[in-house]
């Protein structure tokens, strides 16, 4: 076995190209900074949300990233855990690219709060019984696992570290998403989330979402910095995703099955596949044509090109913003049952479809949390050694991967 | 302190007043004691309502109006936003077209999911079966309002002025109905109890599930009652006649 | 050195000037209106200027979470005793110059008490409600 060494170079900072999209992402950050002032300051009644709807906008976003946060970290685990050894020299980056979500996830979440100032009370009381306070101490741990892992794979002494870290990082994701999942799965009052099948669904959410902006981040830094990646690999990553998107259209499709086969679900199944308006387009235009089956299509055509896999992570990403939209507002929108089987009316929405519009101040906010981490990976990136220099093709590609991470675990 | 008496005696008052007004109406729940000062709320006592749909008016808002008086809640005309402790719920039957209105509020559920799922422990359970927010430490994360199966609780979407004194509210905290705690505390009843015997029909009692003598443990031993989503198994200390 | 001694002197005066008019300004506060309890606090001025917040932090505790009323602390009747009564309105008490805003001024104290609770007293709000 060839143990060809992988190079990792570190992002050359102060570049003019580097200062450019630097700038832009601080100034989405500022501009979300300035939503929060505003929202904070006038109050939520400014922002879509009510009574009715609790969760909004800023929870699609926070949602989507803390789940892609998780499912970033695979290409790392796909390496060490299950020993792919051409998924070792992008575990640097997965590590990375997984607490730099996890932290623009959780910046938009508590921006929201109605008391952020309050941030320090969420650290200091816990209700064991809360799945969200459970949460709170995953996504903490989340930082520190997945920080001493990367530092595993970063620092040789820590070779001896390497695999119990990669280990122990996976199965807290894991552990992680089945918390996230069941913050819905728990809500027994509400018709469109009570189910267990809310914590698988989840993971298989994030291995999808987390590696289509994995992808994306890989090729753009690939183009930006003139760096070889091989066509090979990528073809590689877009079959795997194209796995992740068949396992998240098949828990989707358990979802609303079992769903529709309890007769009190019916109504509220009826509301998203049928007749919910926007939740129904979302449902089926965006989650399920535009994420689901046209990125596998493009994925698994045998000449799948760059091109092609760009398209399709592009699309999985905005699924996956449908997918979380659906679920969290629409899932509010649909009238909270008091009376089984009777009609209702009241001054507070009873029985009524409860209507929501996301304001642009909450956009923004969420917007802010993609910016928040894209520039922690590319300030990371340029910090440490975290992109290898060269994911180059034909033979060499082979060789250089291997052996990546020290110890060859085929050797095991 | 002095006003505190004052306050007191005055329920007192009004309650013996009801009584003597209306001597045949066994609605009207005999003023509780109020409890010692220095004394905390006991495992003892469970506070509950029993509703009876039957004298509820579906124009009757007396309840309603009474909430919003002595809890200060304002209307903003927002009614997507504006906080409502209590409700109307106009329920009917599309198979036979039978109607009838009863109030929701906070159920005050033994086994309460908005305090299972709160974080930090803001939403809570006192010793007597109320359910309350802390507002010293609810964070505002409205997970309690996603997990209700009531809907009875509210955000407070905007600065708030003028307060009334006994029920302190603040943007940014999530708040709802406390089964008027500090009336209860003094030896009285909640507000919209009160506003229902003296203004509308009547309908609602107040009064200690866990007393096997109190009037509304008496009534629901002999009478059929039911719970709003009984069948969730939360244990709502609200129980209603006719639904 | 020489200039260091300088510097150090003019400071120090400095800060005598500035600490004398501290002095001579100091919080100035509106004093108790109610008669309810002899016109004294419920616990000597020094002991409340010193600890009325642990008390008080205290006490919510006590009372929201366990239902304890009556106590000896409570900020309900901290309201009651010192918000000034104008014209027939009652001044809310952490408006500049009332007594609990005087004291949190100076001593640049920002409090988020009144984000909630009420600023003038119940039997005010009642008797402004009836007119």
């Amino acid at each position: 076995m060839s143990s060809h060494r992988i190079d990792y170079l570190a992002i050359p900072a102060w570049t003019k190209g580097w200062l450019t999209i630097l700038a832009a992402l601080v100034a989405a950050i500022v501009a979300a900074g300035i939503a929060v002032l505003y929202m904070e300051h006038q109050g939520h009644w400014v922002t879509g949300m009510t009574n009715q709807v609790v969760w909004g906008m800023p929870h699609v976003f926070a949602i989507f990233l803390i789940v892609a946060a998780s499912g970033a970290l695979n290409v790392a685990s796909i390496g060490s855990v299950f020993g792919r050894e051409v998924y070792q020299p992008l575990g640097r980056l997965s590590a990375l690219m997984a607490m730099a979500l996890l932290a623009g996830g959780l910046g938009v979440l508590v921006l929201d709060l109605g008391r952020p100032d309050r941030l320090i009370v969420a650290m200091t009381h816990f209700n064991f019984k809360s799945i969200f306070a459970w949460n709170v101490i995953l996504y903490s741990g989340f930082f520190a696992v997945v920080g001493f892992y990367l530092w595993a794979m970063i620092d040789w002494r820590m070779k001896r570290a390497y695999k119990p870290a990669a280990i122990t990082a996976f199965l807290w994701r894991l552990i992680l998403t089945t918390g996230t999942g069941s913050i819905f799965g728990f809500l027994m009052a509400r018709d469109a989330y009570n189910s267990a099948v809310m914590a698988p669904l989840f993971i298989a959410m994030s291995f999808a979402f987390g590696l289509a902006l994995f992808i994306l981040f890989l090729m753009g830094s690939s183009a930006a910095l003139a760096r070889p990646l091989s066509q090979q690999l990528l073809r590689k990553k877009g079959r795997l995703l194209g796995l992740f998107i068949a396992a998240n259209l098949y828990f989707v499709a358990v979802q609303h099955v079992t769903a529709l086969y309890q007769a009190d679900r019916v109504p509220v199944e009826t509301f998203i596949l049928l007749q919910g308006g926007v939740y129904t387009w979302l449902f089926w235009g965006v989650q399920v044509g535009l994420g689901g089956l046209l990125p596998l299509f493009l994925v698994l055509r045998p000449d799948a090109m760059r091109c092609h896999l760009r398209a399709a992570a592009i699309l999985v990403v905005l699924g996956g913003l449908a997918q979380i939209y659906v679920i969290l507002i629409g899932g509010q929108a649909f009238p909270l049952t008091l009376f089984p089987g009777m009609e209702v009316a009241s001054s507070f929405a009873d029985g009524q479809v409860n209507a929501y519009v996301p304001t642009l101040a909450e956009v923004v906010l969420g917007l802010g949390g993609f910016a928040l981490a894209l520039t922690l990976t590319i300030v990371g990136a340029s910090a440490f050694r975290i992109l290898p220099a060269s994911l180059g093709d034909g033979e060499d590609a082979t060789a250089e991967v291997i052996d990546a991470e020290g110890e060859p675990l085929a050797a095991q | 302190m002095s006003h505190d008496t004052t306050r007191r005696d005055l329920l007192k008052a009004a309650a013996i007043g009801a009584v003597t007004i209306a001597p045949g109406l066994t609605l009207i729940a005999p003023p509780a004691q109020a409890r010692a000062p220095g004394q905390p709320a006991s495992p003892t006592n469970r506070w509950g309502l029993l509703i009876d749909t039957s004298k509820c008016d579906q124009g009757c808002t007396a309840c309603v109006d009474a909430c919003k008086t002595e809890m200060g809640l304002p209307a903003l005309d927002r009614p997507a936003t504006d906080a409502q402790y209590i409700r109307k719920v106009d329920v009917r039957d599309p198979k036979t077209g039978n109607q009838h209105s009863l109030p929701v509020m906070c159920q005050h559920c033994a086994k309460p999911p908005c305090v299972d799922v709160c974080p930090t422990g803001a939403s809570m359970k006192r010793a007597d079966g109320i359910v309350l927010v802390d507002r010293h430490i609810c964070i505002g994360c409205r997970y309690c309002m996603m997990a209700c199966p009531y809907k009875a609780r509210s955000f407070a979407h905007e600065d708030q002025t003028g307060q009334s004194a006994h029920n302190p509210r603040g943007k940014g905290c999530v708040e709802g109905c406390t089964l008027c705690a500090h009336r209860i505390d003094a030896g009285g009843q909640p507000a919209c109890v009160e506003a229902c015997s003296k203004e509308g029909g009547a309908a609602m009692l107040f009064g200690d599930l866990n007393d096997p003598k109190s009037e509304i443990s008496q009534r629901i031993s002999k009478e059929a009652t039911s719970r709003i989503r009984a069948d969730l198994g939360v244990d709502p200390a609200i129980r209603y006649q006719g639904i | 050195m020489g200039v260091r001694a300088v510097l150090l002197a003019l400071v120090l005066g400095l800060f005598s000037v500035m600490g004398a008019w501290a002095g001579d300004a100091g919080p100035s506060f509106p004093k108790a209106t109610s008669k309810a309890l002899g016109g004294s606090c419920v616990d000597d001025p020094a002991t409340m200027r010193r600890h009325h917040f642990d008390f008080l932090k205290h006490q919510r505790d006590d009372t929201l979470r366990q239902g304890i009323r009556g106590a000896k602390y409570s900020l309900k009747e901290c309201v009651s005793c010192h918000a000034q009564v104008k014209d027939g309105h009652a001044v809310p008490v952490n408006a500049p110059g009332q007594f609990c805003a005087s004291c949190h001024e100076y001593a640049a104290v920002s409090i988020d008490c009144f984000s909630c609770h009420a600023t003038t007293p119940q039997h005010q709000q009642q008797v402004e409600a009836t007119r």
